[in-house]
């Protein structure tokens, strides 16, 4: 045990004396993360190493980590002065008061969300927050009806901040996941939900009137990341409920647990995914016309919709996106894509996902099938409800080293996956 | 033949005293268990095989005060749906439950009668006939 901590140790120095000499920047002290020596229980490729820097912070979401290493994370919680999570060194404060799961770091701001609100906070120059309870609202007033209710945030390079507005039904019913409540034609809730709004990073008091709808026919995304070698913006979005529960004329138990794919998007300003019209099956790489506006699951619909760039089981729940730029893990994982699958709850007789995954990519497409990269945070085989799983991953970041960070939602753990090459 | 019939009597007295003494159980037990299919088809997807329900997502239906209270209120549940936006024991979930007035008197109180002595829980039948009352007070 002594020994594995003080060989931890050493590894800390030596990788913090690495990113010094890179930096070339005596003064950028890498802060010491406490380290918990155990293996964190979960499944990793070979020469990949976990070790759990903070548990217990509540409903961990989403994370960004500082150039520094300290480490920010998005609770979800309304309790008062809860609402992030910082980690710094050994210790972990908190502040803030709003529910919300949205966090980011861009330049010298880190932004956050509540539910209605992105705020963003200055940082100085150890990119440290200075007046953490008085950040500035730079957008206001977007719809919160509980269901979808997240709003994850991106930025790109050219000062603009995107935020998910997710749509507050299933799939646009009269009666929201009613048997036999027909779609609403034209469905209303696409004008101020169901996509991804565009606002400026640095102006206060936006709204929609401020935005722009930037992509549109998206059910709900949580993740999402800023593809930087693309300049463009990439979405993961959870896909809907009940085909099989609301038409079993159409549908079998098992095509209600397979479909549909929960897909990843490259968005360009303008697209629409097709929501709550189709859905894409992955089984036929089809866009189908939802049962609600007249499909059968034979039916295809969505000329105009886009299609996925990658499309995975049904219902796996992805939270995480993130785009590895690091140079820290072999060469297969640059520039491609991690994805955290929090789990899903709408199959029967077997749930899937509970685990983060990775599809490669190069010349800025999949190359090769998506692999499951980090597994068993549930930490039970056959998970049948996700009350069962003993963690779910939700959130992602990269660290300035090169690792990758995970957050659990149930337990409010925070991982930090590196690779040794041992 | 006399002997017969006192047999007979002395039966039906019998059972019928051992109906008497166990009504509610008896009946709760064959309701619960016609709910138990009632659950499988229309309440298990959202609120899980073991009514653990879906953290932040869909309620639990494990001892929560409104699983064990007042049986109206319970009822009215089933045949309005409810909002994401009422909380439950604190905890607010996001997905909003259709009404599921389709479903007989008979099936709501089967279905909440297996809820209420399953998962955990213990409390008291509800009958067709006060899912009946509940009804038409809407």
């Amino acid at each position: 045990m002594k020994t594995k901590v003080v060989l931890l140790g050493c590894l800390m120095t030596l990788v913090c004396a690495g990113s010094f000499a890179k930096n070339g920047d005596s003064t950028a002290l890498h802060r010491p993360v406490p380290i918990v020596p155990a293996d964190a229980g979960l499944k990793l490729p070979a020469g990949f190493k976990v070790q759990t820097v903070a548990e217990n912070l509540g409903a961990a979401r989403h994370i960004a980590v500082t150039p520094l290493g300290d480490i920010y994370v998005k609770i979800q919680s309304p309790k008062p002065g809860k609402a992030i999570a910082v980690i710094h060194g050994g210790n972990v404060k908190t502040f803030g008061t709003y529910r919300g799961t949205g966090i980011v770091i861009k330049g010298n701001y880190l932004y956050a969300s509540s539910d209605e609100e992105v705020y963003r906070y200055k940082l100085n120059d150890k990119y440290e927050i200075i007046n953490p309870e008085q950040p500035e609202k730079i957008v206001t007033g977007l719809i919160n009806r509980h269901q979808h209710e997240s709003k994850s945030l991106a930025l790109d390079n050219a000062g603009n901040i995107y935020v998910n507005i997710g749509a507050y039904s299933n799939s646009c019913q009269t009666q929201d996941r009613a048997k036999g409540s027909k779609g609403i034609q034209g469905c209303p809730i696409r004008d101020s939900a169901a996509g991804i709004w565009q606002f400026k990073a640095d102006k206060l008091n936006q709204s929609y009137g401020n935005g722009v709808r930037y992509a549109s026919g998206l059910r709900n995304v949580v993740g999402l990341d800023w593809n930087n070698s693309l300049q463009q913006l990439f979405v993961m979005q959870h896909g809907r409920d009940g085909l099989y529960d609301m038409f079993p004329e159409y549908y079998t138990l098992k095509d209600g647990n397979e479909l549909p794919a929960e897909c990843m998007y490259a968005l360009k300003k303008g697209d629409d995914a097709g929501w709550p019209y189709i859905y894409y099956d992955g089984i036929q790489h089809k866009k189908m016309l939802s049962p609600e506006y007249g499909g059968d699951g034979k039916k295809t619909g969505g000329d105009n919709a886009i299609n996925p760039v990658v499309a995975f089981p049904a219902h796996m729940a992805p939270n995480g996106l993130l785009f590895y730029t690091g140079n820290q893990f072999p060469a297969k994982y640059k520039n491609g894509a991690f994805i955290a699958f929090h789990g899903s709850w709408n199959r029967q007789k077997g749930q899937k996902g509970y685990f983060v995954a990775f599809v490669p990519f190069k010349d800025g497409k999949p190359d090769g099938n998506w692999e499951i990269f980090a597994d068993n945070f549930a930490g039970v085989g056959n998970i049948q409800s996700p009350g069962q799983a003993q963690h779910r991953p939700c959130g992602l970041a990269q660290g300035p080293d090169g690792a990758l960070y995970v957050t659990d939602d149930v337990k409010g753990t925070v991982y930090k996956i590196t690779y040794t090459g041992k | 033949m006399k002997k017969l019939i006192m047999t007979g009597v002395a039966l039906s007295a019998t059972l019928s005293f051992l109906a008497a003494q166990t009504p509610k159980k008896t009946g709760g037990n064959q309701s619960a268990s016609r709910g138990k299919k009632v659950y499988e088809q229309y309440c298990l997807t959202c609120h899980q095989v073991d009514g653990s329900g879906v953290p932040h997502l869909n309620p639990p239906l494990i001892k929560t005060t409104f699983v064990l209270g007042d049986k109206t209120k319970l009822v009215q549940v089933i045949l309005k749906g409810m909002q994401s936006s009422e909380p439950i024991d604190d905890e607010y979930y996001s997905n909003n439950m259709p009404p599921h007035n389709f479903l007989k008197d008979q099936e709501i109180a089967d279905v909440l009668t297996y809820v209420r002595n399953h998962f955990g829980n213990k409390a008291a039948a509800v009958t067709a006939s006060e899912v009946k009352a509940v009804r038409a007070k809407n």
